[in-house]
């Protein structure tokens, strides 16, 4: 995710989407849809919700293609303690599907969301610690 | 080249570099995560000189007002003295100028400082007892209203800091103390802002303090205030919340009681399920949440679904119900 190419690539896509304030539109959505999920909602339970809701921010800027320095490693390590806890493909996906739920809500076109959903599909393995 | 100033050294930071490449570039270990401004990890404070309004990307209000930034964005226009947003400013003396109880277990502090403390209705301050147990407590007054620091101390059963401040403590007595720290207060603006400030407990005390600072700077939606206790000795400050509520339309008090039956003019159950069902739509809202922990982190959660921002939630995860645990 971090060499040149990519990045140049990522940006456009996130200009297309707006940028910053595209982000800022769709993190509370995405985050409330989250939360309300009983397939996923476990995992965040007893976590401070504002440093969550900072890391949901993070996520959608990387995932649309923004400014990030996230690496393979970052996610594995974000993430291990939920794998320890059962996090899984099933989670993943519903994840994937709750970021596809935003954009549609959000009247992001459908290429739109594939590139984006693509992006986030990327970090598969790192997330879950493969 | 400006020059930032944290744990006790100066460091310079070169043009076009962030506080936080600097700090890392000197070997300075302090915690970062995504650098691009998003994760917030990296949020710092600036106690003297002012951050670049780039660097306050996406904090809240409470945050940006308190000088708080983020280092991986901040390219420093001038020279700062910064701390991590926990750090604690050294402690200074204070006389205990009044005490007052307020109910059977809640006991009024004022406290007047050698040196003056400028804070904000609802930050906390840290007081020391004589054996070094510290203990934090909201403040309840107003400074451009009440002369000195007004804490409300509950006692505790078994605990040592509130058993000695009701104990053992005089008027006149001095002691140690240090703060303000704390994001729970009230930011002037956005006058027609419904508040909704919920509480059980001592944690009456910051709402005390952001309620009154609210109408001072000339708030003038609804203020509803919800506080709860199990049983009716539990509450206090009815009296004045009362008045205030007759005599000022914005303000409206609801006294709520978990446990026992409620009587007339209370409302029966849990504060924030009381006020969750009586304003079912957050949206627009600032909330501010004080009191017992699991009742700030469901209040949180419930609030932030019916429809209001986490920016436009403030709650202090210290101004707890200072559970004392020893």
């Amino acid at each position: 995710m971090t060499d040149a190419t990519q990045n140049t690539q990522n940006t456009s896509l996130y200009e297309r989407l707006g940028g910053a304030a595209a982000v800022d539109a769709a993190v509370t959505i995405f985050y409330r849809k989250v939360i309300a999920d009983s397939r996923i909602n476990s995992f965040f339970a007893g976590v401070d919700m504002e440093k969550q809701a900072a890391k949901q921010k993070a996520f959608l800027t990387m995932a649309f293609g923004g400014p990030h320095n996230y690496t393979g490693l970052d996610m594995r390590r974000g993430h291990a303690r939920l794998v320890e806890m059962g996090l899984n493909d099933s989670h993943f996906d519903a994840v994937l599907e709750n970021l596809g739920a935003t954009l549609q809500e959000l009247n992001v076109p459908a290429a739109m969301i594939a590139e984006v959903t693509s992006i986030a599909e990327s970090t598969r393995n790192d997330v879950l610690g493969r | 080249m400006v020059s930032i100033r944290f744990n006790q050294q100066w460091f310079d930071v070169s043009d076009d570099e962030t506080v936080l490449d600097a700090l890392l570039r000197e070997g300075v270990s302090v915690p970062y995560s995504c650098r691009s401004g998003a994760c917030q990890t990296c949020m710092m404070r600036a106690e003297t000189g002012k951050p670049p309004e780039d660097a306050q990307k996406g904090l809240k209000p409470t945050r940006k007002a308190r000088n708080h930034f983020l280092a991986c964005l901040c390219k420093p226009e001038m020279d700062m003295e910064v701390v991590l947003p926990t750090d604690l400013p050294p402690p200074v003396k204070a006389t205990v100028k009044r005490l007052l109880p307020l109910s059977a277990d809640i006991i009024e502090v004022t406290l007047t400082t050698e040196i003056p403390v400028d804070y904000r209705p609802g930050q906390f301050i840290t007081v020391m007892s004589p054996d070094r147990l510290s203990r934090s407590y909201s403040l309840a007054s107003v400074p451009e209203e009440d002369e000195g620091l007004v804490l409300h101390v509950r006692r505790l059963p078994g605990g040592r800091v509130s058993g000695w401040i009701h104990e053992t403590l005089r008027e006149g007595d001095t002691l140690e103390c240090s703060g303000p720290l704390g994001d729970c207060f009230y930011v002037p603006g956005q006058p027609s802002q419904p508040l909704l400030l919920i509480g059980t407990g001592s944690g009456l005390a910051p709402l005390y303090g952001i309620l009154r600072d609210a109408l001072r700077h000339g708030h003038d939606a609804p203020i509803r205030l919800f506080h709860g206790s199990r049983d009716a000795e539990g509450l206090y400050l009815q009296n004045e919340l009362r008045i205030l509520a007759e005599n000022d339309p914005r303000f409206d008090y609801t006294p709520c009681l978990s446990g026992s039956e409620a009587p007339p003019n209370h409302a029966q159950g849990r504060a924030h399920t009381v006020a969750l069902t009586d304003i079912a739509n957050l949206t627009g809202w600032r909330i501010f949440l004080c009191g017992h922990p699991e009742m700030v982190q469901q209040a949180r959660f419930q609030a932030f679904l019916a429809g209001a921002l986490l920016d436009d939630i403030h709650a202090d995860p210290f101004s707890l119900d200072k559970l004392e645990t020893e």
